[in-house]
């Protein structure tokens, strides 16, 4: 418990993160403002209320990083590592408080998001949360917002450059990603198992595809299903995060 | 030669250097100390021209420092060792140096074998270590051979061979007639370094004066005794002088008695002496008696 | 007490620590000295348990720092005072600090007046000056109350009033019976501060000793005497086979006997003496002795 103060306490006593949460918010409920107040040809949907959170998304894996990487720009890394030599107990509580404010702020993006549809939306019939697909909709950005979280913030602990953790994070997920998809033949089955497409499933992948206007895209459901996509999101950012927590460890400091 | 007459700084209300006037001569290493906030690097900027003084002048050699024709040729300064783009080579540094006062090439090199960089002249600069850089930042004011030199914390970051180097090559650019100012904080280091002293406290001037002198003034002399009958001695000094115990050994601190005085009362009383050594002050005695009132952080025991 | 034993670091090919085996005991300070290159940082940071051993060990009180619990409490470090977040307070530095080995936030308080920082706990530590720095570090190091200390290059930044300071905390903390050990290269300012010596030289172990022995031991050791029978004590010394340089009528320079002797032949023949003064080489003079060829960068040695 008292790591998760100390890695509180860190985080809150600089500006960056602050900075960061708002742009989320203001990225993405802004954004769907923008959306929802000139929508005007249908009812607008409760995943259109969501579409932005990608943005936020990004944000915050920038965010999570540099709660990692600015440790070792300034070498308080060391002075952690001289406090709790263990290493991991602290990557882990910095990780534990990372994801609960990404999911919190991920609560705030979606519910935000939805609300300000709610609000400047002509047509909102649709937007009411009825099924547990629409819940999951709305408050399944916390989720992959915590999980974002926790892989950007391995990235982090294994490159150790702000520079270059954000790079990898962005490129990857806004760039190769897409890119991917060109290869011919085989394209289009790795990037239905790169992970911020499946995380994107797990958002907009709905069963049940009449709640989709038409030309908005193909609300399918990947390989796996809604939960499922969640559940392989997590695991490759537990995996990598794992995988920088070995790093540290061995790694001179 | 440095002269500066009434030189004042203030920014807004606060006083950084309040009526300062001293003068650096050629040809002897010249100390400025003053404690924390005292206004030795603003005085030292104001020398440059890089700061403007809100009234008074300070002259390098009868000159405004901003009327220098190639200041380069007369003024060697070293103020802070991180004033070089990290993605530079030390010696492309020095070569945009040498080139904005129309200083040949072969003088880079000259200065480069001079700190012991030669080997490392390619490599970009941010890659250095303190030492290295202080080296480089030394290198820079060479380049110009000037008459006069000012240098904040030499020694900063430099390592023992370093520090000994820029000793003792101050110490020859002042034998060959030129004027060093040198600003640090290290007293057992200036004791060694600088002959004269420039000492100031909260922006005005507490001392202009020979090291020497400086210490003989402010610091006292005692007289370390040691003997086999030290108890006998005791009583008899104790009639002289004060006396106390020595902090590291077996040995009395006269205070206000002449060895040679010592000496002969040992051998009136028949006493035998081990040692009988007059130690002088240090500088850092002395310093701290002067600046008492000027200290910016006072830290608690 | 910190033991180092068969310590080595390799980088690659490069030995940067090389079966280092030194002691450094409680109640005194212990200088670790060395030129550029010669692994004192590595073998500082191979003790705190930043950098792993390629082989060989070093213990803290018995002990490898990563198996102390709550180590704060037992070892207090400054190895950099830019190991700060530029825009975190000081005071929210020690705050995080204290809180990770569970130590109370009233002594976050405590320790920032011991620096003489109360005034400034709430500025961001970036806009610090680094003589605050370097206090801010020193605060962080004293938080735990700890019983062994290190301390890279402390009164780099501090003022002369800042120095003296830390000298005499320094030589405070080692009187209470705690471990202090303090690298630095202000050879000048160490002979001030260290009672013992732990020197290194391209990563392998030159000397371990007290400071005086190993200025008496790599320096000529000679007295200078000064009395107004001269010439009698100096015919007395050379009868006794001790080398005697005249200097003056009244002043002369023996070697090879120590001051004690020379006081006692004096006293036996009954010349007053004015002067019996030892002189002892320098620490710099010593070190640049026993380190000479294991230097980084030797600068050129002759002028333009």
């Amino acid at each position: 418990m008292t790591l998760l103060a100390v890695e509180r306490i860190k985080l809150f006593t600089t500006r960056s993160p602050w900075w960061c949460m708002l742009l989320a918010l203001f990225l993405t409920i802004g954004l769907t403002a923008v959306i929802a107040a000139n929508w005007n040809n249908a009812p607008m949907p409760v995943l259109g209320a969501v579409y932005t959170h990608t943005f936020g998304l990004y944000v915050i894996m920038v965010m999570a990083a540099l709660a990692v990487t600015t440790e070792y720009r300034f070498g308080t890394i060391k002075a952690t590592f001289l406090a709790v030599p263990d290493r991991v107990s602290p990557l882990i509580a910095k990780a534990v408080v990372v994801a609960l404010l990404a999911g919190l702020v991920g609560e705030a993006v979606g519910f935000g998001s939805w609300a300000a549809s709610w609000l400047l939306a002509d047509d909102n019939s649709q937007l009411a949360l009825t099924t547990a697909n629409d819940w999951r909709h709305v408050a399944g950005v916390g989720l992959v917002y915590a999980a974002g979280a926790v892989l950007a913030l391995g990235v982090g602990a294994l490159v150790r450059q702000t520079a270059g953790a954000v790079s990898i994070v962005l490129v990857f997920a806004l760039v190769l990603e897409s890119v991917v998809g060109l290869i011919p033949n085989i394209g289009d089955d790795i990037q239905k198992w790169m992970p911020f497409t499946v995380a994107s499933k797990f958002i907009f992948g709905d069963p049940d595809a009449s709640g989709m206007p038409d030309g908005a895209g193909p609300p399918v459901v990947g390989e796996l299903s809604p939960w499922g996509s969640f559940g392989y999101f997590a695991a490759i950012s537990l995996a990598v995060f794992i995988i920088s927590l070995v790093v540290v460890k061995k790694r001179d400091a | 030669m440095i002269e500066a007459t009434g030189l004042t700084k203030h920014y807004g209300a606060t006083k950084a250097v309040e009526d300062l006037s001293f003068t650096v001569s050629p040809g002897r290493v010249t100390g400025f100390l003053g404690p924390n906030g005292a206004g030795k690097s603003t005085t030292m900027r104001m020398i440059l021209g890089l700061d403007r003084p809100t009234s008074g002048t300070v002259l390098i050699d009868g000159k405004n420092y901003l009327d220098l024709h190639r200041p380069l040729d007369r003024v060697g300064a070293l103020l802070d060792a991180k004033w070089v783009h990290p993605n530079r080579s030390a010696r492309a540094h020095l070569q945009w140096l040498a080139r904005s006062n129309g200083i040949p090439d072969r003088r880079v090199d000259e200065v480069l074998d001079l700190v012991g960089l030669t080997r490392v002249a390619k490599r970009r600069a941010g890659g250095f270590s303190l030492g290295m850089s202080q080296r480089l930042g030394i290198a820079g004011t060479l380049l110009g051979d000037p008459d006069v030199l000012l240098f904040d914390e030499p020694v900063n970051g430099l390592d023992p061979e370093g520090i000994l180097w820029i000793r003792q090559f101050m110490h020859r650019l002042a034998d060959e007639g030129r004027t060093v100012f040198v600003s640090s904080h290290l007293l057992s280091e200036m004791a060694q370094t600088a002959q004269d002293l420039i000492v100031i406290g909260r922006g005005r001037l507490i001392a202009q004066t020979s090291t020497r002198q400086f210490i003989e003034d402010a610091a006292e002399d005692t007289v370390k005794v040691r003997s086999p009958q030290l108890d006998r001695l005791r009583e008899l000094l104790a009639e002289h002088g004060r006396v106390s115990e020595s902090a590291t050994d077996a040995a009395l601190v006269v205070h206000g008695v002449e060895a040679s005085a010592i000496g002969e009362l040992a051998a009136r009383h028949g006493i035998t002496l081990h040692e009988l050594s007059p130690q002088l002050g240090s500088l850092e005695e002395a310093f701290m008696q002067l600046t008492k009132e000027s200290v910016e952080y006072h830290a608690h025991d | 007490m910190i033991e180092a034993i068969g310590l080595t670091k390799r980088y690659g090919n490069t030995v940067a620590v090389d079966n280092l085996s030194f002691t450094v005991a409680p109640g005194r300070v212990t200088g670790f000295l060395g030129p550029n290159g010669a692994g004192k940082s590595t073998t500082m940071r191979m003790i705190l348990g930043l950098d792993r051993p390629s082989s060989g060990k070093v213990l803290i009180d018995g002990k490898p720092y990563g198996s102390l619990d709550r180590p704060l409490r037992t070892v207090g470090a400054l190895l950099d005072a830019k190991w700060v977040h530029p825009n975190r307070s000081a005071k929210a530095h020690l705050q995080w600090l204290a809180k990770t080995n569970g130590l109370p936030s009233r002594r976050v308080d405590e320790v920032l007046d011991l620096v003489g920082l109360t005034k400034v706990a709430k500025r961001r530590a970036g806009g610090f000056s680094l003589g605050m720095s370097q206090r801010l570090g020193i605060a962080g190091a004293l938080l735990g109350d700890p019983k062994v200390l290190l301390f890279d290059e402390p009164v780099n930044g501090l003022d002369p009033e800042g120095i003296l300071w830390i000298r005499q905390f320094m030589q405070g903390l080692a009187a209470e019976g705690r471990t202090v050990l303090v690298s630095s290269h202000l050879l000048s300012e160490m002979a001030l501060t260290a009672t013992d010596l732990v020197v290194i030289g391209r990563g392998r172990l030159i000397s371990q000793s007290s400071t005086t022995e190993f200025v008496e031991r790599s320096t000529e050791n000679t007295v200078r005497v000064r009395s107004p029978h001269a010439d009698k004590l100096g015919a007395l010394l050379v009868d006794k086979g001790f080398t005697v340089r005249e200097d003056t009528d009244t002043s002369l320079t023996v070697s090879g006997a120590t001051s004690d002797q020379i006081g006692d032949i004096a006293a036996s023949a009954g010349v007053v003496l004015h002067e019996l003064s030892p002189q002892r080489g320098s620490l710099e003079e010593a070190f640049m002795q026993l380190t000479g060829d294991s230097v980084e960068y030797h600068a050129a040695e002759t002028g333009k």
